[in-house]
């Protein structure tokens, strides 16, 4: 018996969110008397696979195969599922993110594995095996309980701890059988902003609106962001208008995000956006309407001129930063 | 060219979010039901726009009891051509996949298109099971959609940017904003809806590996603490001595 855990990686570097995962399972592992195993595909470096031993992993299954480089569907399901064979996976783990969300579904049903996706919570085990996920976007919470032997778990990026343990993982290299045949799906192009925080895995998001007036006023925004080491998300109107690009935005058809902090600034709260980001921990809204709906979630909130208080918290973040 | 589009019925985007039954059910007193956007806005209009370019026959599908019909017939009346409606009422998302994978099956689609979640139980599941089950390729989370022959070109939403992927149909997509802008159905079409075909099917046996045990709010926020916009200074104070997030 063990707890697999689905940790993806991108250009060789574990994923804050598999960390996350990896460190979950973990937990879960040690409430059900086993141990955990990750599970990482395509290219990575070993020192830093064994490293996964910190965040509670004791095995780590390494599928190098360099066909394994791009997220082929029906392809890592079938090595999913042979790992999770040879563990004895009775419980797997996976980011809620966008690999997790392509991969856990298939596997589910390859398994006949209950799936919740989108979990916040760790698995109640008094009564069943019960896990509480997010539903209606954010707005209420479902306890959900896996009925089947095996189990699959998708947790929400942002929302567990990463562990900060002192173990070394023993790295096995795994090597399931892959026909060519399977790989249906090629990706032929990728198109990423290098550099970038992704807004999914940032722990500050500083988002603008339509009180912003324009794409040419967003170097505020951005300073605050620069300044907090924080990325930046905008609002449905400004991504339909095409100020910012829409892997920015952040609502009910967007991204849904869970920062520790969110700042919204010129943003009036519609009930589509607060449903993105009603998870984040801590949520300041600077807007010059008292009235504005996005204050009734905020935590903390400034009524004034975006154009005037965001340069004076810019300045005042950079001294504190400074005094720090 | 034969593409089957899933919808689901979900609560307005509006609706107001309470519960019954010892927080066990969902309260639809008062609740709007819809189309889930993204079935609507992105699946079924990409569907209707490559049957107006191309050429195909759009059928519907949906899991669920006869108070589904309503949406049904919408989505015939934006230009679907036939719906299926398969009559059972679960909301594991295992057994729904199950009886649209039997009923895709025999039908043999070149393209099935889901939404990427349902805005209610946020599940994100279907697609991914249906393409299990009927062993097809699958691409998540798609925001453009081309066809050259039987050839297609997809873009798939990852952290922070996008893959361009290739694939040869059939082929199962899940749909997200880009694909195609939302449409209202016009007089004409709300006309031909009412004789297009809507057949009901009885439900495959299938295991269903979930239920959902009890709902819950989220506690209430406690109000926002305002802070004067002359004084920024107490508000990095406050982010970082009271809140502990900077």
């Amino acid at each position: 018996m063990s707890v697999l855990i689905f940790a993806d990686q991108a250009e060789g570097k574990i994923k804050k969110a598999a960390l996350e995962a990896i460190s979950y399972g973990a937990k879960v592992a040690a409430q059900l008397g086993t141990t955990a195993t990750a599970l990482v595909l395509g290219a990575a470096d070993q020192a830093e696979l064994a490293a996964l031993g910190n965040y509670g992993a004791t095995k780590v299954l390494h599928a190098a195969d360099a066909r394994l480089h791009e997220v082929e569907t029906t392809v890592y399901t079938k090595v999913a599922a042979a790992a999770a064979e040879q563990e004895n996976a009775v419980v797997i783990i996976f980011p809620h993110n966008f690999d997790g969300k392509a991969i856990a579904p298939r596997l589910s049903a390859r398994l006949k594995a209950g799936l919740v996706a989108g979990a916040i919570s760790y698995p109640d085990t008094s009564n069943g095996f019960v896990v509480k996920k997010s539903v209606f976007s954010g707005k209420a919470f479902a306890n959900v309980n896996i009925t089947s032997e095996k189990k699959i778990i998708s947790i929400i990026p942002n929302t567990f701890p990463v562990a900060t343990g002192n173990g070394t993982a023993a790295v096995e290299a795994f090597s399931p059988a892959i026909n060519d045949a399977d790989f249906k799906v090629k990706v032929v192009q990728t198109n990423t902003l290098s550099g970038e925080i992704p807004l999914t895995e940032a722990e500050i998001i500083v988002s603008g609106g339509r009180g912003l007036k324009g794409p040419e006023n967003w170097g505020i925004v951005e300073n605050l962001a620069h300044a907090l080491g924080a990325a930046t998300a905008s609002s449905r109107p400004v991504a339909d208008a095409g100020w910012r690009p829409h892997h920015e935005h952040v609502g009910q058809t967007g991204l849904t995000v869970r920062p520790n902090l969110y700042i919204a600034i010129g943003i009036s709260g519609a009930i589509q956006h607060l449903a993105g980001v009603n998870g984040s921990k801590v949520i300041v809204v600077i807007n010059k309407d008292p009235e504005a709906p996005f204050f009734k979630a905020a935590d903390y909130g400034i009524v004034g001129d975006a154009f005037e208080v965001v340069p004076k918290l810019t300045e005042a973040v950079k001294k504190y930063k400074g005094l720090n | 060219m034969k593409i089957l589009v899933c919808i689901s019925k979900t609560p307005d985007t509006t609706a107001k979010i309470a519960f019954t039954d010892n927080n066990t059910k969902f309260n639809e007193a008062g609740v709007q039901f819809i189309i889930n956007p993204y079935d609507e806005w992105y699946a079924l209009v990409r569907a209707l726009e490559l049957k107006e370019t191309i050429g195909a026959d759009v059928h519907l599908i949906t899991v669920g009891g006869a108070d589904c019909d309503p949406i049904i017939r919408k989505a015939l009346a934006l230009g679907g051509d036939e719906a299926f409606r398969v009559n059972a009422n679960s909301a594991d998302s295992f057994y729904i996949a199950s009886q649209i994978a039997a009923h895709a099956q025999s039908k043999q689609y070149d393209l099935i298109f889901t939404g990427k979640e349902t805005i209610d139980f946020n599940g994100s599941g279907i697609g991914g099971m249906v393409a299990e089950l009927l062993e097809l390729p699958y691409v998540s989370i798609a925001a453009k959609f081309d066809l050259n022959g039987t050839k297609a070109t997809i873009n798939r939403e990852i952290e922070g940017g996008e893959e361009v992927c290739e694939v040869s149909l059939p082929v199962v997509v899940s749909c997200q904003k880009g694909m195609a802008e939302a449409r209202i159905p016009n007089m004409r079409g709300i006309m031909a809806a009412k004789t297009k075909p809507l057949t009901v099917v009885e439900p495959v046996e299938a295991a269903t590996l979930t239920s959902v045990v009890s709902f819950e709010l989220p506690p209430a926020k406690s109000g926002v603490k305002l802070i004067s916009p002359d004084n920024v200074d107490e508000l990095v104070k406050l982010l970082h001595d009271e809140a502990k997030v900077i």
